[in-house]
């Protein structure tokens, strides 16, 4: 079997063993979070030796070209070396606020030195210090100026936790990302829109119907929030104000006590949705049953645009 | 004597334009059938629909790099949870009807068909 050289560590691979997991097993305490190729938390560069293409997937062209990769999803063929990210693909920011939207979700602006360029709807992975990184999508715009996410506060969460009892305004993070592809694509500005998110599943919605309406999108935009219970709903007064103030743009808030699950919600009230685009974000069971749900309902494939929330996958950490 | 050559099955139903317009046809039709839909429960659906494209490619007599290795090691998981003839020969009647639906002649219909039923032992793992 290959091995990796890390540093001064040197980890032989056992059969079917990641990069990743090796070098957590030789002791090396490496930032990871969704242990799926998705998150970039874990993201090293290759030196020496090669790296399967699956290791790459999904990282701009500028970072596979450096060679940047995912040890969480790297499998090599033969010996490595790898190093750290250096600072090319991380840029320092500073908290700027941090407030309640719910009983368990905060609004955390952030500050990038030196701007940080995105689509509305993408992700980006946050750093702070000690290494604890996790991926939140962005509910701001680019113009805005500022990083706005939408973070769940779990009880004991590396990262929430940090939030929630330390943090405060002017604290310095670390931004990497961003990374997605769940955005809105200017064209066909008729084309109905459907979106359902679940949890802060609505934060890259937010910034998605928001992007379109500034974008001129004319044809009709349906959102669906879904929630256990209603103190999980947020930023309801800003949505019922757009929804007031844009005649082709609707909010669904959903309860799942009171109006059932939101997919049921959803096809009930939209069963042919042929020609649509639609976008679904949240919790990763959800979302891909909702995928198939609205492709069977009549969306092309190429027009289903999604972002399934991993959980943080570690022994001593919760997101 | 003609000096024009028969265009290959794949160009006569029209390459990776008709792949293309198969892939979501198909691949709706096999979800919305319950006899198979069950073997689709817990597939990413992206990934799926990379797969469908390539057995599409393949069944249209297209570019492919299929073995019957992969196709072993590919529904060895499937054939675990029951994937039988009855299940094969479902597949293969919701390819054709995507032929048809798509106006594809009835010939190259049983072309493809026969394409398709060369895998079956190595879809089936025996």
């Amino acid at each position: 079997m290959p091995h990796v050289q890390y540093g001064s560590t040197r980890c032989d691979l056992n059969q079917n063993e990641t990069v990743l997991d090796g070098l957590l097993r030789a002791g090396v305490g490496v930032p990871h979070a969704c242990k799926a190729g998705s998150c970039g938390s874990c993201m090293m560069k290759v030196v020496r030796g090669a790296v399967p293409a699956r290791a790459q997937t999904g990282l701009k062209d500028s970072w596979k070209a450096r060679g940047y990769f995912l040890p969480c999803v790297c499998l090599p063929e033969n010996d490595i070396e790898a190093v750290e990210v250096g600072d090319e693909a991380r840029v320092a920011a500073r908290i700027v606020s941090i407030e309640p939207l719910s009983h368990n979700v905060l609004k955390v602006v952030l500050a990038a030195d030196g701007g940080f360029d995105f689509r509305a709807g993408q992700y980006l992975t946050l750093i702070r210090e000690g290494g604890v990184a996790r991926s939140y999508s962005i509910a701001s715009l680019p113009g805005d100026g500022t990083l706005e996410l939408h973070v769940r506060v779990i009880p004991g969460g590396a990262m929430s936790g940090w939030l929630v009892d330390t943090a405060k305004a002017g604290d310095e993070v670390q931004v990497q990302g961003p990374s997605g592809e769940c955005f809105y694509v200017p064209g066909q500005p008729e084309q109905p829109m459907l979106l359902i998110g679940t949890g802060t599943g609505l934060a890259p919605l937010y910034g998605i119907v928001r992007d379109a309406l500034s974008s001129g999108h004319a044809g009709p935009i349906h959102l669906f929030h879904g929630a256990l219970n209603s103190g999980g709903l947020y930023l309801r007064d800003e949505l019922a104000a757009l929804d007031a103030a844009h005649a082709n743009f609707s909010y669904s808030p959903t309860v799942l006590s009171e109006d059932g699950a939101v997919d049921a919600v959803v096809t009930a009230r939209h069963p042919n949705l042929g020609g649509w685009r639609g976008f679904v974000c949240g919790d990763p069971t959800l979302v891909r049953s909702l995928k198939k749900k609205l492709f069977l309902a009549g969306i092309a494939m190429r027009d289903i645009y999604s972002d399934a929330f991993l959980p943080a996958v570690t022994s001593t950490n919760a997101a | 004597m003609s000096t024009a050559t028969t265009p290959s099955l794949y160009e006569q139903i029209g390459g990776s334009a008709a792949v293309e317009a198969a892939v979501d046809v198909f691949y709706r039709r096999v979800l919305s059938d319950d006899r198979i839909s069950h073997f689709f429960d817990d597939v990413d659906m992206d990934r799926q629909r990379a797969k469908q494209k390539a057995f599409l490619t393949m069944a249209f007599g297209g570019p492919h790099n299929y073995t019957g290795k992969d196709m072993r090691a590919g529904h060895a998981r499937l054939v675990a949870m029951g994937l039988n003839d009855s299940h094969f020969d479902a597949v293969v009647e919701q390819l054709a009807a995507t032929l048809r639906e798509l106006g594809v002649g009835e010939p190259q219909i049983a072309e493809v068909a026969a394409i398709a039923e060369s895998t079956r032992n190595d879809v089936l793992n025996r």
